[in-house]
């Protein structure tokens, strides 16, 4: 524990007990962050020499107290004495504090946390930045380079949802058992966003996004913790290992897209699949199913195929239908369509996407799914009008450039041999 | 005597580590397991999931009670476990010590003599 690196991985996996647990003291989550800052420089200072606490977080809690009520103290002097509660909620130092870090309290801190980033008067990008500044820990430069924001736009997100918070009178007590559910979806769902920030990003970026999908395994198992028997959760948890598991391969060496059809599967991540299949087969056994064991149920189809032909559409297809069931959208549809042409053919696939043409207007993937049923069906210049579309709504440069290779097949007329045309789809990267 | 060496750690901490650390943790277990096999002593050695991924069946009076995670909740969680031929308590603590120095950091080794091994059909 000498080593630097090995006393950051400690600070860092004990930082959202430990903020969560500051909190609850000091109920002001600059001064948690300031008391957590002061501590690790502490611990930076004194674990190399005496080597490491046993409990590092009830280590640094107690530490990161004691600095947020000398600072307190010197601040007194300068400013109003602090109201009398929150003194009183100071003084009874180290004698509870072993049962203070007990399971439940363990629970409540990080889920008051969790649910103040995720407060209903945020919006969700101001949800997400606060989450990965105050529970994960990254920097403001990091977030910012992630969200390809300037360092100043972020700190500004950043202080406006800290706010916002303060304005909105947050309670800290733990909220009922219905709002609470409610509250939990929007933290899985922040959670998700988190992932998709970074598994949407191109090969030019995954540098300084990938690092958003680990943040938010690492958040969604911090959830699994204090919700083990949440079938959900253990969904959301199982979706993002098994997508993540695909991450060595969704690129190639240019820097392109690969379709999951055409990704070297030697190169998924069979441990992360492992122990996504173990979860999905957990959250299974509840019989209470939800849109992310759906989804999660659905990545497992293809993360089990040890060849694309051998993957299971019908099974896909359903799972699909199910989902537009649970959680009717357009998106949904346009997923499912993919599953559908392989199938029932090309054909019926446009079909089931024709209508959704007026809702999915702006939508990159729209045009390139339906570019690819229409190249699939031969129809050249409608696939050809339906890939520019999409080139001028991709997001990313990758995306464009994938589309760019389905036109240059389109313009180079080879009536031999038809080129292997295959449906574009976010959902199969 | 075959001793049972099993891994306790906080799996929040185990869990966070990157890609890197946990390589770098692997080479340098297999430095100390290479060791083992090479003098013939060392048995079967497996890595855990964390406990998110566990169930357990509580055997109860009538049907068995099926639950999410370990039966107990623990800092440290049973992580890992290798099966070695030891000659005397000091050996297996000796290769203890090579284990904790490979994988520093937090955590426990527990070293539980072997009552009866069945090494059984070797698992993919």
């Amino acid at each position: 524990m000498t080593d630097p690196a090995w006393i950051n991985t400690a600070l860092s996996s004990a930082r959202p007990q430990a903020v969560a647990a500051l909190l609850r003291y000091f109920r002001n989550l600059d001064t948690a962050e300031e008391a957590f800052q002061e501590a690790c420089l502490r611990a930076l200072r004194t674990w190399p020499e005496k080597g490491p606490p046993r409990d590092p977080a009830a280590w640094l809690i107690f530490v990161g107290r004691n600095s947020g009520i000398d600072a307190a103290r010197r601040q007194s002097k300068q400013a109003p004495l602090p109201a009398e509660e929150l003194v009183s909620d100071l003084e009874d130092a180290e004698a509870d504090i072993a049962e203070r870090l007990d399971g439940q309290h363990y629970r409540d801190d990080i889920l008051r946390l969790l649910f103040i980033c995720c407060h209903p008067d945020l919006p969700a990008t101001q949800q997400v930045a606060l989450a990965l500044r105050i529970v994960s820990g990254l920097s403001v430069k990091q977030i910012a380079r992630a969200f390809l924001v300037g360092e100043s736009a972020m700190e500004q997100r950043i202080t406006r949802a800290k706010a916002r918070i303060a304005n909105a009178d947050v309670p800290f007590e733990a909220p009922g058992p219905a709002e609470r559910s409610e509250r939990v979806a929007a933290v899985l769902a922040m959670v998700y966003l988190v992932f998709n920030e970074g598994y949407s990003a191109g090969a030019t970026e995954i540098a300084n996004r990938a690092p958003l999908c680990e943040e938010a395994i690492r958040l969604a198992r911090l959830l699994l913790r204090l919700f083990q028997t949440e079938p959900e959760v253990m969904g959301l948890t199982a979706l993002l290992l098994l997508q993540h598991a695909r991450a060595a391969a969704r690129f190639n060496a240019e820097g392109e897209l690969v379709l999951m059809e055409d990704q070297d599967r030697t190169l998924w991540n069979k441990a992360l699949i492992d122990e996504g299949l173990a979860l999905i087969d957990k959250a299974m056994r509840h019989r209470r199913p939800g849109p992310y064991q759906i989804q999660s149920a659905i990545a497992a189809l293809h993360a089990r195929a040890a060849r694309p032909e051998d993957t299971d559409w019908a099974e896909i297809d359903l799972l699909y239908s199910v989902l537009e069931s649970m959680t009717p959208s357009p998106v949904v549809t346009l997923n499912r369509a993919v599953a559908f042409a392989k199938l029932r053919g090309p054909e019926a696939a446009l079909k089931l996407i024709e209508p959704l043409a007026p809702k999915l207007s702006g939508y990159f993937h729209f045009f390139g799914v339906r570019g690819g049923l229409l190249m699939q069906l031969g129809r050249t210049d409608e696939a050809r009008e339906a890939f520019d579309r999409a080139i001028a709504l991709a997001n990313t440069a990758a995306e464009a450039a994938h589309i760019r290779m389905h036109l240059d097949r389109l313009s180079v007329p080879s009536p031999a041999a038809k080129p292997k045309a295959k449906a574009p789809s976010r959902q199969l990267h | 005597m075959l001793y049972a060496i099993l891994c306790y750690n906080n799996e929040d901490v185990v869990c966070a580590w990157s890609k890197e650390q946990d390589d770098e943790v692997m080479a340098r277990l297999q430095v100390v397991t290479g060791k083992l096999r090479d003098q013939g002593r060392l048995g079967p050695v497996a890595r855990l999931m964390p406990t998110t991924a566990a169930t357990t069946l509580r055997k109860t009076k009538d049907e068995p009670l099926i639950i999410d995670g370990p039966f107990a909740e623990t800092k440290e969680q049973f992580l890992g476990f290798y099966v070695v031929d030891c000659e005397t308590l000091d050996d297996a603590v000796a290769v203890a010590k090579d284990l904790a120095e490979a994988n520093p950091g937090g955590g426990s080794y527990e070293l539980r003599p072997i009552g009866a091994f069945f090494p059984g059909k070797e698992a993919a």
